[in-house]
């Protein structure tokens, strides 16, 4: 333990110092640019031909929507199982 | 000279030497091993040798073939990485029993046949447990005990299926098995369980979160793999492997998303690979074996380099939860760009090592007509770039800031790490070295407009959604808990029903000693009232009625005579 406490301490820098990510307009500015990637992402199916294999792959932006929708009900259904499973963290110490 | 020595052997006696030197010398000796081991494949030609009979069987200690070659390469490169990122270890039984561990998992896959196999197989389980152990704590001990538990008797499952198949066919040669034999099906289960198929998959979250930070990384390489391994050569083709393999893809990620501990995350997302390769063999075609061979490849580098992170926060922080942990990057940029690269690989990102190996596996999945395996893959892929990609660095390294300023990570760490990601760029770039080492020659361009765009849009669009998630406050924080998974079953469940039976039994016994000791009392006091003091045996009669009685009968007898 007194290794990892070393390692806490022993940093020269000063926590004050701000980062560009602490500010939170540049998260914002970072969202907006990945909002903007899917759009140009999206309309790009127009620009090229696929070569898929199952029909419905061909569907105009079908990747896209598949992931967008399919991520969003994983992690909505992860969140209810969690009212189901989660337990206090010594569960099976007690 | 060196070719003639079987190649998982030469770790494995490499270790005995490890005690007799110290220090830096000790690590250079251990990184030795695999380098002279790599060495060695180089010269290998293929064939079979150390050939010998026990019992009447044929045994093959060692058999060089394409599939084994791979697996051999990969093993010995996972243990170089390995053991730079362990350099300042000075545990002496971490050190030693991960040798003899890779030394086990590359002579498996040399193995020719199941005896062999089996030894190798044991020996894996028997040395990897001292590196759960060397996390040294309660937890450690106990997850320790249960995976050795579970390991064992997947080899166990080993021999008798061995057994029953060797009575049928006489033969132990390790070849093409299948599962219409009750031998195939139980060696099916022994692989299995090592692959950590569903319901037989807790061990591997159990233990490998409980290791020291050096210690999972050599685990996440060969235990699951050399199943892998193992897999591929007896069940390619075997089609409900295909239905195993899109189930493992797809329920670990749901737990990913809600595991706090970071290192439990990656082994849900190592159980979640798994599935992928699983299926693949399931498949079976040359395009399906090579992509589940090739991701295993990429995969044990990409998985090792996401450990070694997760393992560098750790030895700096102390705790590698999500809920403790935030706003590393400011102190720890290169491990962040690191694992950044390892959580790429993983997603699949063009340019990364995934990209070129598992969508063989979902080419071969869609050419084969497999609509619902496809997409359950198709959604396990984005799946995993959820939680592997972009909850791993995200809430290790970004999220809120907890404040914690940890020193940058070691320069062995660095260094081993620098190499993984040097291998998953390499691998993503310029895939045609890896292509050439599979088992069937490769005629698959990953590069096309076609692929690249589909895996952009899935990838992109799912940041979106963890975006929006995140903003809407939707996404489920980080929260200190245990997450009940299959575990339950044995930690909490048959305990408890052990403990129940344990107590009516305890109840009924003791109801039953109640009674017995009351018919003992009551056969007690029975007694004492016929032969007792006072009982009618017991009655001592005075001389003079003793005269009495006899003057009577003799009285009795006078008459009779008379009469």
């Amino acid at each position: 333990m007194s290794e990892i406490q070393d390692n806490q301490t022993a940093n020269e820098e000063s926590p004050a110092k701000r980062y560009w990510l602490d500010d939170i307009r540049n998260v914002h500015k970072l969202f907006w640019a990945l909002v903007a990637v899917c759009a140009l992402l999206f309309v790009s199916d127009a620009f090229y031909e696929k070569h898929v294999i199952f029909p419905f792959e061909k569907w105009f932006g079908f990747f896209g929507l598949f992931g967008f929708f399919l991520s969003f009900a994983l992690v909505l259904t992860a969140r209810e199982l969690r009212k189901l499973l989660k337990r206090d963290e010594d569960y099976y110490d007690r | 000279m060196i070719a003639e020595f079987p190649p998982g052997l030469l770790m494995i006696v490499g270790a005995i030497f490890v005690p007799f030197v110290r220090g830096h010398l000790r690590s250079a000796y251990m990184l030795a091993l695999p380098l002279l081991g790599i060495w060695q494949l180089v010269l290998l030609d293929p064939g079979t040798f150390g050939a010998m009979s026990v019992f009447g069987f044929e045994l093959t200690h060692v058999r060089v073939d394409k599939l084994s070659l791979i697996f051999g390469y990969i093993f010995y490169i996972a243990a170089a990485i390995g053991i730079i990122f362990a350099w300042h270890i000075k545990d002496l039984a971490e050190q030693a029993s991960a040798l003899v561990y890779v030394g086990a998992a590359v002579g498996a896959t040399f193995a020719g046949d199941l005896i062999t196999l089996f030894v190798y197989w044991e020996l894996a389980a028997l040395s990897s447990v001292f590196l759960i152990w060397a996390g040294r704590t309660e937890r450690a001990y106990s997850a320790g005990m249960r995976y050795l538990m579970i390991q064992i008797l997947s080899g166990v499952l080993l021999a008798a299926g061995a057994v029953l198949l060797a009575s049928e066919t006489g033969s132990v040669a390790f070849n093409n098995i299948g599962i219409d034999s009750l031998g195939g099906i139980l060696i099916l289960v022994a692989f299995g369980i090592k692959c950590a198929f569903p319901l037989l998959h807790n061990w591997l979250q159990d233990a490998y979160p409980e290791a020291s930070p050096t210690g999972t990384v050599f685990l996440s390489a060969f235990t699951t793999k050399l199943a892998v391994y193992a897999l591929a050569r007896g069940y390619a083709g075997t089609e409900i492997l295909i239905w195993i393999g899109v189930a493992m893809t797809a329920f670990p990620i749901f737990f990913a998303v809600i595991e706090n501990d970071l290192r439990r995350v990656l082994a849900y997302s190592l159980n979640n690979q798994l599935g992928f390769m699983v299926a693949g063999i399931g498949i079976g075609t040359t395009l399906a074996i090579n992509g589940a061979v090739s991701h295993a490849f990429a995969h044990i580098l990409y998985k090792a380099l996401l450990f070694m992170s997760m393992g560098a926060v750790l030895h700096r922080v102390g705790t590698a939860k999500g809920s403790e942990l935030g706003g590393l990057y400011k102190t720890m940029p290169w491990t962040t760009g690191f694992c950044i690269i390892g959580s790429a690989s993983i997603s699949a990102f063009p340019l990364f090592s995934g990209f070129v190996t598992k969508s063989m596996i979902l080419t071969s999945a869609a050419e084969e007509g497999y609509l619902i395996p496809f997409l359950i893959l198709l959604f396990a892929s984005a799946g995993v770039f959820h939680h592997s990609g972009i909850k791993i660095p995200f809430f290790a390294f970004f999220a809120h800031d907890s404040g914690k300023r940890p020193k940058e990570a070691p320069f062995n760490m660095l260094l081993a790490m620098g190499l993984a990601s040097f291998f998953c760029i390499g691998i993503g770039v310029y895939p045609q070295p890896l292509y050439a080492l599979l088992p069937f020659p490769v005629d698959y361009v990953p590069y096309t407009t076609t692929h690249v765009m589909t895996i952009l849009q899935l990838l992109m669009f799912s940041a979106l959604a963890f975006g929006v998630l995140q903003r809407t406050g939707l996404y489920p924080p980080e929260l200190r808990s245990t997450i009940l998974d299959f575990d339950f079953s044995y930690r909490w469940l048959a305990p408890k029903i052990i403990n129940w039976f344990m107590d009516a039994g305890a109840r009924a016994w003791a109801s039953l000693k109640t009674d017995l000791l009351e018919m003992l009392a009551q056969f007690i006091a029975a007694v004492f009232r016929y032969t007792g003091p006072k009982g009618i045996f017991a009655k001592s009669q005075s001389t003079g009625s003793s005269a009495a009685v006899i003057v009577t009968l003799l009285l009795i007898f006078l008459v009779a005579l008379l009469a």
